[in-house]
Formats: structure tokens, sequence, C-alpha cells
């Protein structure tokens, strides 16, 4: 999966998106990673991560199936975190979001004190990741890097609707759905904290960054590009 | 993917939710229709969009109020009201679909939920790509474009000719016919993707070679290539070998994903086997 790597946007956009995912390796180390998995994103709770999910059952906020008809108007918004670890139910990668560098490199040191025996990746910019192994005493061990989109990119959307559809890397998240939570946010008929919330639901394993969303979706308010 | 005609109301709020735009309002009969030889079966529609499960005549009806005066209507835009989404059984090839496009469709093959497999996220225990080396994902189809996989095959077959080696766990490698030509089972050519990944690892002195041979085959390619380079960082956790070239060829490197080297292989049947295998991998 490289469903983090290919997020749209410069280096400097990522100031605000650093996904922290611990990952078992089948045949190696997947037989008895449950609690390990659970404790991670256990340890990631006090840094305050903005989503956390897993591939099998989603992110903090998830579809719900089955409404009442009042949801139209109160609808509960508010992710549930504790949700996410008590419904780890088997070994998957699994993953913390955070909106400043700060909290991913406190964490970060954390998970490298608690040494779980599971594989951490770390996804934003090369040198915020750079920068959190540094506070956190450790030296890079691998790197993929993102050489972004070629080929047929006359197909893509415009810039901001691409910055939000690829925050969920699986693709869960429509360009059309984006473009439409663009265009709900400049009529004023969503906030862009409403927007997100729809997004965010799409998101298959917990990778959307709803702070980053938001802020785009602040932006394109304003100036659609 | 069908939506059940009995229950759909046209409300339209899948027509977005879809990745491949291939859901509608057909106005003949007017309700939410899929165009099959688009969808992908990723079952963002299904598994994304909350449901109602409202009485659709009423819902019809008062839509039909509603038009008749104009009226806006401000529904929450990730809701199909009626509940009418009903997964199909899919039969080969078509199931394919599903297994390269539904994240949660876990890949037999490789036991990894998603397109691809562990790649450099889990080098750290597996050691798959060492120093010297480096690991491409060539990624087809994201985002939101999709792909036929019989456009894949013509960078499998240029690949293979360049005699690059395919990775063998991941998901496309074991849809291929000819590992050394990179041919592909004919019974999948005509099926579409939502993403499929090829993984190769060549030597880090192909690494420009590669890159230009990519560049080159996906001009025949009628969709987007997002390219993701990997490779083995230094004792001191730096690279000072492939992000010069690929700086040296244009690329302004904007994302990364960081091993942190904080795996250990624990299951006790790999341990033996990697210390059978690999002394100086498994005191590390």
């Amino acid at each position: 999966m490289t469903n983090t790597l290919h997020r749209y946007g410069s280096a400097e956009s990522f100031d605000d998106d650093y996904i922290v995912f611990a990952t078992p390796s089948n045949g190696r180390n997947e037989i008895g990673s449950l609690p390990k998995l659970k404790k991670f994103l256990e340890l990631a709770l006090p840094f305050k991560p903005v989503n956390i999910g897993d591939p099998v059952h989603g992110g903090s906020l998830r579809p719900e199936k089955g409404l009442h008809t009042s949801a139209n108007w109160n609808r509960d918004m508010t992710p549930n975190f504790q949700a996410v670890i008590d419904g780890l139910t088997e070994p998957a990668s699994v993953v913390a979001i955070f909106d400043n560098q700060s909290s991913a490199e406190q964490f970060l040191k954390v998970a490298v004190e608690a040494d779980l025996g599971l594989s951490v990746n770390m996804s934003t910019s090369v040198q915020g990741a750079v920068e959190c192994c540094k506070f956190a005493g450790i030296k890079r061990h691998s790197v993929g890097y993102s050489l972004g989109f070629e080929g047929a990119t006359d197909k893509l959307p415009n810039s901001q609707a691409l910055a939000l559809s690829t925050m969920c890397g699986h693709g869960m998240i429509s360009s059309s759905l984006a473009k439409k939570m663009i265009d709900w946010v400049k009529e004023g008929r969503r906030t862009p904290a409403q927007a997100v919330t729809y997004m965010t639901r799409f998101c298959s394993c917990g990778v959307f960054n709803p702070v980053r969303a938001q802020r785009i979706l602040e932006e394109a308010r304003k100036k659609m590009e | 993917m069908r939506i059940n005609p009995d229950k759909c109301v046209a409300c339209g709020n899948c027509t977005y939710a879809c990745p491949m735009g291939a859901i509608y309002v057909d106005p003949a009969i007017k309700r939410a229709t899929i165009n099959r030889d688009e969808c992908v079966e990723c079952y963002a529609c299904y598994n994304g969009l909350s449901t109602e499960h409202l009485n659709p005549s009423i819902v019809r009806n008062i839509r039909k109020f509603f038009q008749m005066g104009r009226l806006r209507f401000d529904p929450e835009p990730d809701v199909c009201p009626t509940a009418a989404f009903e997964p199909d059984e899919l039969q080969w090839p078509r199931v394919v679909r599903r297994a390269f496009s539904d994240p949660r469709a876990t890949h037999e093959s490789t036991g990894v939920q998603g397109r691809g497999t562990e790649e450099v996220k889990t080098n750290d225990v597996t050691g798959r790509v060492k120093q010297g080396e480096v690991g491409f994902t060539i990624e087809f189809g994201r985002p939101g474009v999709g792909v036929w996989i019989r456009d894949i095959q013509k960078m499998t077959w240029a690949l293979a000719k360049a005699g690059v080696a395919f990775e063998k766990k991941n998901p496309f490698t074991l849809l291929m016919t000819d590992v050394a030509t990179g041919t592909l089972r004919e019974d999948v050519l005509n099926e579409k993707v939502l993403s499929a990944i090829v993984e190769i690892k060549v030597g880090v002195e192909r690494t420009e070679e590669i890159i230009r041979l990519v560049h080159e085959i996906e001009k025949e390619v009628d969709t987007v290539v997002s390219l993701g380079v990997g490779t083995r960082c230094d004792e001191n956790g730096e690279d000072k070998i492939v992000a010069p070239i690929l700086e040296r060829l244009g690329y302004k490197i904007e994302r990364a994903k960081t091993n942190m080297g904080l795996g250990r292989v624990t299951n006790p049947a790999a341990e033996k086997a990697e210390a059978k295998q690999d002394p100086v991998e498994q005191s590390r």
C-alpha cells in the first residue's frame, strides 16, 4: 500500500500532516501483534492525534448504517478514538495522524521507548521526518519517495480537490465529492468543519487528515485554484 | 454492485460518492444507475455512504412536491436515504476489479489489504530492499482515474524486456502467466480497476534508466501514474545516493515515507528461518 505516500501538495503544505503508523509483517512478526498495535494507538492518544484508524474497520469517524431521520438535524460528528482501539480485532497497519510536528516527534519518541518490535513509519515531508527522527534519537532505516503524478494528468481535478481526495490514498474520497464540498463551503451551505466530516467517513483506514482538509477548504472558500 | 430500483429515490448523493464517476441518474427511469463498464467494484458507495431506511414512495413524493415549488433540497450529502445499494455476487474475472479497488478486500496472495505489498514499510524486518538496491512502486490509475489492466501490460512487457525482477508477493505479479515476459492472464485484460501497483527492484545504478523507461511507456497508457522510489538508508540514517539521482533528474521531492527501523522478527518459525538464511540481518 502506498496510500499515504502520494498526497498532493508542496512540502510546506505537509506542515500540518504527520502520519505515523505501525505495521506487522506477514509471517515475520504478526503473531501476537494485536495487543502491541492497540498499545501503539493508546500511546498516541495523549498527543492528540486528529485521526486514528486501521484498514479493516476505518477511522475515528465512520459511516453509520441505519441512521434515524433526526440525524439530518442533530447528527453526531464527534470522532471516537476509543472505538478504533477497542474495535481492532486482527493484525493490520494502524495509524495516528497529527497536525503538528511537535506532537508527532514526541509520540515517535514514546513509540521508540515502548519498543513494540513493529515496523514504524512516518509519512510527511522528507525534512519533517528527518527532524522527528533526530528528536527521537533514531536513524532512518529506509525511505520511500513520492515522485508525484505523471502520465495522463489532464484527467486530474483542480489542485484543491486533488489535495483533498488524495488524503485517502485508497481513492475512496472521490474528487467529485471533494469538489462538491468546496462548492458547498463557498456557497455557505456547510462550514469547512462540517464538510470535512462527510469526507472523513469515506476514508476506509483513517489516514484522512481533517485539520489539513479544513485548512484547504478555508483556502478554497476565498480562492479556487 | 447494483442499485435496487425499487428503493432508489434518485437523490443523486451517490453520483458524487463514486470515485470513478460511474453512477448517474438515468432520466428514462429516474433512478440512479451504475455504468457497469466503468464501475471498478471499489464499494465506496456501499461502504462509504451512511444509510437511512426511509420509505421510498414517501421520499419520492416529498421530492416531487419540493421540485414543483422549486425548493432546494439540502440533505446530508453522504447518506443514501433508502439503503439502495446491494453488492453483487462477483464472479471471475470481474472479482479482480474488487480485489484491486476495494481496500477492505484482502488479497489472498499477500494477506495485505489494499493493492500492493508491505514494500519499504516493513523493510526493517524483511530486508526486501538492501543497500545498493532501489525498489520501485509504479502505481496506475490513482488518483481517481482508474486503469484497464490491458494498459498496464504495456508497462510490464517493457519492464520485463529490460530484465527487471517483479516483486513475487505483489498481487499484480500473480496475475502474470509469464513473469519473464511480463505477460498477464488473458481473461483479466479487459477488467478496469481503481489502481494497481507494479513493484520491481533493481540495482541503484539502474535508477535513472528505469525512471526514463517508465516515463516513456506511460505516454502510451491512458491513465495517471504515481511513481514511488524506495531505498535503504546508510548506517547514519542518510540517503546520499538515490535522492541526489532524483534531484538531478529534476524531481522536487515533496513527500516521503520513512521507515524508522523499529521492527523485529518475532514469529518463532520466521526467527529460525532468518537465523539460518541471514545471521547478520537477524542479529541487527
